[in-house]
């Protein structure tokens, strides 16, 4: 199995408070990966230091070949201005700028894509309607629509399913398991752990630091879990330099 | 015919009519997808800032070459994207909302302007700055009006997709493509390029008026940016059209008068508009079974 992106004792924070303390690891090509831990264990900036959005402040994030082109990256509040005047089809329609890039014009074949892309995520009949006009779950699709069309190799997710509807979660879901199927690496950070246990066979639990990473049956347990749950929080103002920082 | 007479002849019999039509056509042409992008990105006070800030560039132009297009322009230009990368700089690296900053400096730069224009001018040519003189628009100042909006639309073209996208979702634009501050940059240049001829015709205080009352009043009637530029275009030159007249058969001057058209479009549009107008609120008629 070879590691897609590898994790060199990496610290990631905000104003030297460390978010993500002391990640050691590697995410292997073709997992499915669940990354689970209490609200600010450091999720969301793990994603952000792998899609290259933040600076360890200390480590290394190795991507190996990997190239911002072949990373797809869900956030978890889209700053998406949905008052814009834009449609479904539109911002599908983005997610071929991997090779339509800035001029690139769309054929006939990229038209079937993003046809096929809507129906995939259940919006046929939803082209020509303003995004301004969508519910949460309904922008939800749409944004999976894009992610299929950027067709990257990994694919990063933070909390896509928080505040969805059953069936939109499960249309999505099979959505994640088809990019397994197609062998792309997929991470995704989620809260709902029996979610986790029936579709994820990898979980990261991450309570700031590392508490465990391996086959989900593993990870999970009572004991873990507890473990994670008794990590502080908050950032601590009077925190001494850490002796382990580089 | 008296609607002939009122409406059509003017423009035939007088050729400073026709100038004026032209240059308010044109710009209309320019101006409004520049405005329409601008009031999506939620710029418009910032169209503001940047109109006034031309004004000590213009006047700098003036003392040194007097009414000369070239100088005008130029000085124009160079004042007004200083200010726009400053404003773009400051927005982009610092949490310091743009509008306090902005509003301070566009109120100096009036100062300044009508400061230097009275250095050597006379009242009447710190009106012709302030408001501009669309009817006496010579060739050189129209051809310059006309470039401008082709160079615009040439532009806006090629940048569509990074401009749209940057105003819709920056940080998906961010993942793709590194011309997101470019992009903007450029955009902030055709806002002063726009502003600079709508100077010529109207005068500091009222160039922004044809870039942002089509653009506010197109808001109104449709939802897709596509349809809300043409309409922009559309009202921009039939204020031009209805505030010619409107000057021509009262005393009212015509750069105020074609503003003041455009301003009861969009009254018109705020209270009759399809999409969020008043009337539509207050009698919705019943909803439907979809």
């Amino acid at each position: 199995m070879t590691a897609l992106v590898k994790f060199r004792n990496v610290t990631l924070g905000y104003e030297r408070h460390p978010a993500v303390h002391h990640l050691d690891g590697a995410v292997e090509k073709g997992t499915l990966l669940a990354v689970v831990g209490p609200n600010g264990a450091g999720k969301s900036t793990l994603f952000k230091g792998l899609v290259g959005l933040l600076k360890p402040l200390a480590g290394q994030i190795e991507r190996g070949v990997l190239r911002t082109r072949d990373i797809a990256y869900l956030p978890q509040i889209a700053d998406i201005d949905r008052s814009f005047p834009i449609n479904v089809y539109d911002i599908v329609a983005m997610g071929l700028w991997r090779n339509a890039g800035l001029f690139g014009g769309i054929g006939d074949k990229d038209r079937e894509k993003i046809h096929d892309a809507v129906a995939a995520v259940g919006l046929t009949g939803f082209e020509r309607r303003s995004i301004a006009t969508l519910s949460g779950g309904q922008m939800q699709r749409v944004l999976f629509a894009r992610l299929l069309l950027q067709d990257a190799n990994l694919i990063v997710l933070d909390e896509p399913f928080t505040a969805i509807d059953a069936k939109t979660t499960d249309d999505l879901l099979a959505i994640v398991h088809r990019w397994h199927g197609e062998k792309r690496t997929v991470l995704a950070a989620l809260h709902d752990l029996d979610l986790v246990r029936t579709n994820f066979p990898d979980v990261l639990l991450l309570a700031r630091e590392p508490v465990a990473w391996g086959p989900s049956n593993t990870v999970l347990t009572a004991e873990n879990l507890l473990k994670a749950r008794q990590m502080c929080e908050a950032f601590d103002d009077q925190a001494a330099a850490c002796v382990d920082a580089a | 015919m008296l609607i002939y007479k009122a409406l059509i002849a003017p423009f035939f019999e007088f050729e400073f009519m026709r100038r004026a039509l032209v240059g308010a056509c044109a710009l209309a042409l320019g101006a409004g997808p520049v405005g329409v992008l601008l009031m999506l990105r939620r710029m418009s006070l910032m169209g503001d800032a940047m109109a006034h800030a031309i004004l000590p560039g213009a006047a700098i132009g003036f003392l040194l070459a007097g009414f000369n297009l070239f100088a005008l322009t130029v000085g124009g230009l160079a004042a007004g994207l200083v200010v726009a990368l400053l404003a773009g700089f400051v927005a982009r690296t610092t949490e310091l909302k743009e509008d306090a900053a902005l509003a301070a400096f566009f109120l100096v730069s009036l100062a300044i302007g009508v400061t230097i224009v009275s250095l050597r001018g006379s009242n009447i040519d710190l009106l012709h700055f302030l408001f501009g003189s669309v009817l006496a628009l010579d060739n050189q100042t129209l051809v310059l009006i006309a470039s401008i909006a082709t160079l615009s639309l040439g532009v806006l073209s090629v940048i569509w997709r990074p401009l749209v996208l940057d105003c819709v979702d920056p940080g998906f634009l961010r993942s793709v493509s590194r011309s997101g501050a470019p992009v903007h940059t450029l955009f902030l240049a055709l806002v002063v390029l726009n502003l600079v001829g709508a100077f010529h015709a109207l005068g500091t205080l009222l160039a922004v008026g044809m870039m942002m009352l089509p653009a506010v009043a197109s808001r109104f009637w449709v939802r897709d940016i596509t349809p809300m530029i043409l309409m922009a275009i559309g009202i921009g030159m039939l204020s031009g059209y209805a505030g010619l007249l409107l000057s021509f058969h009262t005393a009212v001057p015509a750069g105020p008068a074609i503003i003041l058209v455009a301003g009861l479009v969009y009254a018109g549009s705020v209270i009759f508009g399809r999409v969020g107008g008043l009337a539509r609120q207050l009698f919705p008629g019943r909803h439907l079974e979809a």
